[in-house]
């Protein structure tokens, strides 16, 4: 049974559908990335996930219960099984790097002091982050921000991690470390993973199964190996990268040659 | 015509989700207080950056207005030849409308502004989101701790106001404009009011900090998160607080002072 079963999932901002009759299962255990074009709601998703928003038809099940149907309780119940990594880190900016990553157990746990310190620098271990740990978060670069707030959505040791955009704007180095990082934490804690992005390379590296979304529909799904030996011109266009196809480079409007002919007339 | 109404009817609607919104966040706010009494450090934190944060703006204003008030005051008293009721004067208006009025605003401007872009900055850093998905609910452990800070605060900060001002206006009084210190002081003590005066004042303030804090951190929290989304949620603190405060004030004194 899949740890998360997305059923006809429908939703709308303003007249606009984000998702129109969407279906995704997430295996346990394994990490699934969901990709796409900027702005097909792949963030969205992980929101509605995580019972932030609301469907507007169709169902989430997390762990066999409907996100959408629980009490304000339940969820947060929930949520702390839940561990998510915001593309901007979302570290607290008023404390430093240790308290970041101890602000989890501080608030749901009454362990002791000396018990919070060996956890909170266990994590800060796993992602090579341990002597760091008294720096405030804006003396963090953007990749070392991803590691904490990594370190921080582990704390709690969830069943299972959502990654919103892990690798957008990092450099090669960081980009490395974060590939190997998500990949190894998943095998050791036995985490399910979400992994939203669009970055093809990286994302394929690391995933068992991939989904990838356009225009509110899942265009095709698959192994990463499967994807990339498909027959569909779309896939094809956006595994590759290439700047035409399918998904046009021009922006739609009228003919170049009929614009250039057509003086425009305005008062 | 038709587009007129139809963007007039837009706008009331909108003004109307607004102040739905308001009192909903206000009621998920007031839910999450008793909790606080579990977690006071909480509340001790937001005190020092709310209320004593403010001290210094409130006490020098206090002193200036308490000065003014007194020099202002001396000039019409004395030709009447009532210079000996300058006491009077000076903390029945402190104590009633300056005191209360003039520190909820400089509160407003100084702890609301804030207030408004510290939180717009969390929501626009992910930092409420991020909380949530951590199951840490943001109005328990955000919001709650800095509105009970504005609630204490503001009826302190408005007592330190007044009593600021008094010896402001003792100073000019006595050692610049030679009043008698005696008759300043005992008109004072005789003639204002611990029920009438004092109290309805402190209700006062204790009112402008509930409105002025709801206002701020509503404002921050449903600001849109962007820089020019947290600048105009900041802007609107300020001039939202001034409104409210101004017009509940008059609504106040005429509750308070209208058989009078």
């Amino acid at each position: 049974m899949p740890l998360i079963k997305i059923r006809d999932l429908h939703f709308y901002r303003g007249d606009r559908a984000i998702f129109d009759g969407v279906n995704i299962d997430i295996q346990r255990g394994k990490v699934t990335a969901i990709m796409g074009p900027s702005g097909t709601g792949k963030t969205t998703l992980l929101r509605l996930i995580g019972g932030q928003l609301h469907p507007d038809k169709g169902t989430i099940e997390v762990d066999g219960k409907n996100v959408h149907k629980m009490s304000h309780r339940e969820l947060y119940e929930l949520r702390k099984r839940m561990g998510m990594l915001f593309q901007s880190g979302a570290l607290l900016t008023d404390l430093t790097v240790f308290e970041n990553v101890a602000f989890p157990l501080r608030e749901h746990t009454e362990l002791p002091e000396t018990m919070i310190r060996d956890l909170v620098l266990m994590k800060l271990q796993a992602v090579g982050l341990r002597c760091a740990r008294d720096l405030m978060p804006s003396e963090l670069s953007g990749g070392m921000a991803r590691r904490v707030a990594l370190a921080r959505a582990v704390t709690l040791d969830p069943m299972m991690i959502m990654y919103d955009e892990p690798f957008t704007g990092q450099d090669p180095i960081s980009m490395g470390t974060l590939v190997n990082l998500i990949h190894r934490m998943n095998e050791a804690m036995g985490l399910t993973s979400i992994v939203v992005s669009h970055d093809v390379a990286e994302a394929t590296e690391i995933a068992d199964y991939v989904y990838l979304l356009s225009a509110g529909k899942v265009i095709d799904k698959g192994s990463p190996v499967e994807l990339k030996r498909s027959s569909s011109q779309w896939v094809q266009q956006f595994m590759q990268g290439l700047p035409d196809g399918p998904v046009p480079f021009h922006f739609p409007g009228v003919d170049f040659k009929e614009d250039l002919l057509t003086p425009e007339v305005q008062a | 015509m038709i587009g007129i109404i139809r963007s007039l009817g837009r706008w009331g609607l909108g003004v109307f989700e607004r102040l739905g919104r308001g009192h909903l966040f206000l009621v998920q706010m007031l839910a999450g207080i008793p909790g606080l009494f579990l977690r006071f450090s909480l509340v001790i934190q937001q005190l020092f950056s709310v209320g004593v944060l403010s001290v210094l703006i409130i006490a020098v204003s206090g002193l200036f207005v308490g000065m003014v008030l007194s020099l202002q005051g001396y000039y019409v008293l004395v030709d009447f030849g009532a210079e000996e009721s300058l006491g009077v004067m000076v903390s029945l208006s402190l104590v009633r409308e300056l005191g209360p009025v003039v520190s909820a605003l400089l509160f407003a401007g100084r702890a609301g502004s804030a207030l408004t872009a510290e939180i717009g900055l969390m929501k626009s850093t992910e930092q409420l989101s991020g909380m949530e998905m951590m199951a840490v609910d943001p109005m328990r452990r955000i919001i709650a701790p800095r509105f009970l800070a504005g609630l204490i605060s503001m009826p302190l900060l408005a007592a330190m106001f007044s009593a600021v001002g008094i010896i402001g206006a003792f100073l000019v009084g006595h050692g610049l404009l030679g009043v008698d210190d005696g008759a300043f002081w005992s008109q004072m003590q005789v003639k204002t009011d611990w029920y009438d005066d004092i109290l309805n004042g402190v209700i006062k303030s204790i009112v402008f900090g509930f409105v002025v804090t709801w206002i701020a951190l509503y404002e921050g929290y449903d600001s849109v998160p962007t820089s020019e989304g947290v600048g105009r949620a900041t802007t609107r603190t300020v001039v939202h607080s001034a409104f409210a405060i101004l017009g509940l004030d008059f609504v106040l004194t005429a509750l308070m002072f209208g058989e009078n």
